[in-house]
């Protein structure tokens, strides 16, 4: 199966490169933007066929390594 | 003193630390490849500064898991002292030996420059060469060195009396403008700034003398 985790700061956790780029944002014109947040997305294979085990697997890598959550968040979308 | 220096791709303060230890306390440091997977008889283990693994995923997260950390965790738990500077202070925290993170820097520049540190906790091994309220100056060379962590544990962490080091003009964001850390026993450290950098004139200072002579004379 294929996967999509998406990782961001913690709400409440200044992110001050998401500042930045909606500074950058309303310099070039675009109105209206604002709680501008930067992440990551990291995408995977999993050997494993059954959508229960490998969604529990990619939690604890979330767990473990991709993300941590003492500053970050995370969402595992499966695509399949 | 028996110190060993772990040394993990991109570190690239481990010679600087080990020149700048036997420079002050004539003891020879072991360095340690992160792919070993024990340490040798050692009393004082060092994670030095860098950008290990290139500062993949998060500063210190590759480190953080690399095969000789186990050991390092194992001895920091039973009360090997443990310094982390500035990338071993974002290692530590990745760990979990320390609380909190190191996150970008709030003004996003890479700051490099000297800062003047005031000590806040003069009964740790790593500060008792100094009393509260002395000031020490050594530079910080960061992206990610301002610290975080919830209200909650910031308010433990200053109950109990674990800001080591507080900068006086915070560089970076960092809450409670907190420098140096140390663990609830007291035997682990991670520093921002680097001693390690002024241990002779000639390197712009000394104060970093001043740090490591006291770390030696604590381990005695």
């Amino acid at each position: 199966m294929k996967a999509k985790i998406t990782i961001t700061l913690k709400n409440g956790v200044l992110d001050p490169q998401g500042k930045a780029i909606e500074g950058a944002l309303a310099g070039l014109g675009f109105d209206g933007v604002s709680e501008v947040r930067q992440g990551k997305v990291i995408e995977l294979e999993l050997s494993e066929t059954n959508q229960t085990v490998g969604r529990a697997i990619l939690e604890e890598m979330c767990e473990k390594l991709l993300a941590n959550p003492v500053m970050e968040s995370y969402s595992i979308e499966v695509m399949g | 003193m028996k110190p060993a220096v772990i040394v993990f791709p991109a570190s690239n303060c481990d010679r600087d630390v080990a020149v700048a230890l036997e420079h002050v306390t004539g003891a020879c440091p072991t360095m340690v490849w992160h792919q070993e997977t024990s340490l040798p008889d050692t009393d004082f283990i060092v994670l030095p500064g860098g950008f290990s693994y290139g500062d993949y995923l998060r500063s210190g997260a590759m480190a953080a898991r690399s095969p000789i950390m186990t050991a390092v965790i194992e001895k920091a738990k039973a009360g090997t002292p443990v310094i982390g500077i500035c990338n071993g202070f974002q290692i530590l925290t990745e760990t979990g030996l320390l609380p909190g993170a190191l996150l970008r820097n709030a003004g996003l520049n890479f700051v490099c420059r000297s800062v003047t540190l005031r000590v806040e906790n003069d009964q740790s091994l790593f500060t008792r060469a100094y009393k509260k309220g002395d000031y020490a100056t050594f530079p910080v060379a960061n992206h990610d060195g301002n610290y975080f962590a919830d209200e909650e544990t910031l308010n433990q962490i200053e109950g109990e009396g674990r800001v080591a080091f507080r900068y006086v003009d915070n560089p970076n964001g960092s809450a409670r403008d907190i420098a140096g850390l140390l663990n609830e026993a007291g035997n682990v450290l991670g520093l921002m700034p680097h001693p390690e950098r002024v241990t002779s004139p000639l390197l712009g200072g000394s104060d970093g003398t001043v740090f490591f002579k006291g770390v030696a004379e604590a381990l005695g």
